[in-house]
């Protein structure tokens, strides 16, 4: 009981997105709108990745009592809270309901199924395809809680968390933040951890990822979709063929 | 067509480029109307150096920034501005503000902003979305924008308006993030804005070991080694060699990248070097947009052929 003391009880949750893997081939569809999402595969937020990292890392450091990691339902979506459990949530969580459409919709249902029930939410800072605004700052300026993005580092404490936010070129800001509070991670503070085929099996076959269904967005305002579009090459590189004419570059910069 | 607000960034005294950038596009866009800079703390000293602003609004507080305090003083100054388009830099600090001044006002969020026209009687939004890979267009009256950093001149900014300066009080929060200290980065082995040539690896490298490989070739070419941020991330080199938003800004002779695939956040970093090379298998990679040169296909057969004609 004597060592309770020094363990923080601080109840993350942990926002999870699938998005497409850019490593693909991205098309547009027929709307000419939106992308083409038949054939492409999806995979977890890089920064998500992060995000879940360094709650785990605060768990393991005695900073964290407990780990839920959300997800909207969607493409692959029980893959990754399964693997989310196997890298050390505790439990994971599907909202079902209506269709969202980008981040600030998103935002809104995590905001009603989240509301003051923890101390401490973390998410990437940012995807790459949150064109209406990041998760972490619009989820707390609805829940009107404080929210500090681009994190690098989280230390737990009883009632805040101690962060270091970055700027650029290596410079940082530390900063207390008072809980409940939202925090968009950058990176984690190790590289995320991956979780092995056959652990991510076993969770699958041994815990459940339970189900919410969230009652519905309201029309938030947002901007019109005209187009979406591969960018238009301006001038574009001269494509070199072989690497002899690399080579022939390189001496004519006076590098080789 | 409108009012514009834009809000400033500051660090250690300086204004950043992207608040020059964000006031020149802003004076171009506020025709009939007026374009003003919101400025920070002691920054108010320097608010001649907004050329382009017809009205720089003074708010006070401290120069350190802080998401609470300074996105609860730009809300009260836009509510009762009520300016149609508020830009804010798509940076680290923007990131804090904006989300939060678009949901608080009920105004649309426009994030990865490279390009801003009017368009009748909207303003139209180019975002950059999917790492580069695809540009969204969209429109809407009133706006929140978040401006990618290299989009538009610096030099704009600087002149054009004859700045009214004023001071506005606004309230700056309950508190509940508290600055504590700024941390410098770790001395660096190498620095690498003064290098003549570079040799950047990103994630396309596959991992630590094979770091050395483009070690040798930088080696070879007398070029120091930089990087993309993954592989900072992944522990395989030190921050000192990052290049981009969160890194440094190059400037070599020659910008030599190797699977880097040109996301606009590196890109920030390098783009105005005046010979960029570019080696990835994905022939769409972004990165070819902004090089000059560039080669598709395996980096590691790439480099090898190229040391053996190197020696
Ligand atoms: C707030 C914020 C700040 C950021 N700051 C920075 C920053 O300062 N600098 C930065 O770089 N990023 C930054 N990023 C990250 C940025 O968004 C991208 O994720 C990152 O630049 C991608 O790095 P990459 O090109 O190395 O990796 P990827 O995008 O994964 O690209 C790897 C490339 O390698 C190619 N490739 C794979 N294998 C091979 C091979 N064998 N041979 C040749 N090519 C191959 C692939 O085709 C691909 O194009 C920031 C992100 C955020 C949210």
């Amino acid at each position: 009981m004597q060592m309770e003391l020094d363990k923080v009880h601080m109840k993350v949750a942990v926002l999870l997105k699938q998005v497409p893997d850019l490593a693909e081939e991205l098309e547009v569809d027929e709307s000419g709108k939106a992308l083409d999402t038949e054939y492409i595969k999806f995979r977890l937020n890089e920064y998500d990745e992060h995000a879940l990292e360094e709650a785990v890392c605060l768990k393991e450091a005695g900073q964290a009592t407990e780990i839920v990691a959300f997800a909207l339902d969607g493409e692959e979506v029980d893959k990754a809270l399964f693997s989310a459990m196997a890298k050390g949530a505790d439990k994971a969580v599907k909202l079902t309901g209506p269709e969202v459409e980008g981040s600030r919709q998103a935002a809104a249902l995590f905001a009603e199924t989240l509301g003051m029930d923890y101390d401490l939410i973390m998410t990437g800072v940012q995807s790459v395809d949150d064109r209406d605004g990041m998760m972490g700052p619009m989820l707390s300026s609805m829940l009107k809680v404080p929210c500090v993005s681009v994190v690098t580092r989280v230390e737990g404490k009883e009632s805040s968390v101690t962060v270091h936010k970055e700027y650029f070129g290596g410079l940082m800001a530390a900063f207390d933040v008072q809980l409940p509070a939202v925090l968009g991670i950058q990176a984690a503070r190790q590289t995320p951890r991956y979780a092995p085929v056959s652990k991510v099996r076993q969770i699958q076959q041994s815990a459940i990822i339970e189900e919410k269904s969230a009652s519905g967005v309201s029309g938030s305002a947002t901007s019109k979709v005209t187009t979406m579009a591969p960018p238009t090459k301006t001038g574009g590189a001269k494509i070199l063929g072989s690497v002899d004419e690399l080579m022939e570059l390189l001496k004519k910069k006076g590098v080789a | 067509m409108g009012n514009v607000l834009v809000i400033t960034e500051h660090m250690k005294g300086e204004f950043q480029d992207i608040s020059f950038e964000m006031l020149g596009q802003a004076r171009k866009l506020s025709t009939g109307g007026s374009c003003s800079a919101l400025v920070y703390g002691s920054m108010k000293d320097r608010s001649s150096e907004l050329g382009a602003a017809d009205r720089v609004l003074c708010v006070g507080g401290s120069d350190d920034f802080n998401p609470e305090t300074y996105a609860s003083a730009a809300l009260q100054i836009i509510q009762s501005e009520f300016p149609d388009l508020v830009l804010v830099g798509s940076t680290s600090m923007g990131i804090d503000l904006a989300p939060v001044l678009g949901v608080s006002l009920d105004l649309p969020i426009i994030s990865y902003c490279s390009c801003i026209e009017i368009s009748g009687d909207n303003f139209e939004f180019t975002s950059q979305l999917y790492s580069g890979k695809m540009d969204v267009k969209s429109t809407a009256p009133k706006a929140v924008a978040m401006v990618l950093a290299g989009s538009f001149s610096a030099e704009d900014g600087k002149s054009g308006g004859s700045a009214s300066v004023e001071n506005v009080t606004a309230d700056f929060g309950v508190g509940r993030v508290q600055f504590k200290e700024l941390i410098e980065p770790e001395a660096a082995e190498v620095d690498i804005t003064q290098s003549d040539i570079l040799v950047a690896v990103g994630r396309g490298i596959g991992g630590k070991d094979d770091i050395e490989v483009a070690q040798e070739l930088a080696k070879n070419l007398n070029a120091d080694l930089a990087c993309s941020r993954p592989v900072v991330d992944a522990g395989w080199l030190p921050k000192s060699c990052q290049v981009g938003k969160s890194g440094l800004k190059v400037n070599p002779k020659v910008y030599i990248a190797l699977g880097i695939s040109g996301a606009p956040e590196h890109l920030e970093g390098m783009k105005d070097v005046s010979t960029i090379i570019a080696i990835n298998t994905d022939k769409n990679a972004p990165i070819f947009d902004v090089a000059h040169y560039g080669m598709t296909g395996d980096l590691f057969d790439i480099c090898e052929e190229l040391e053996d004609s190197l020696s």
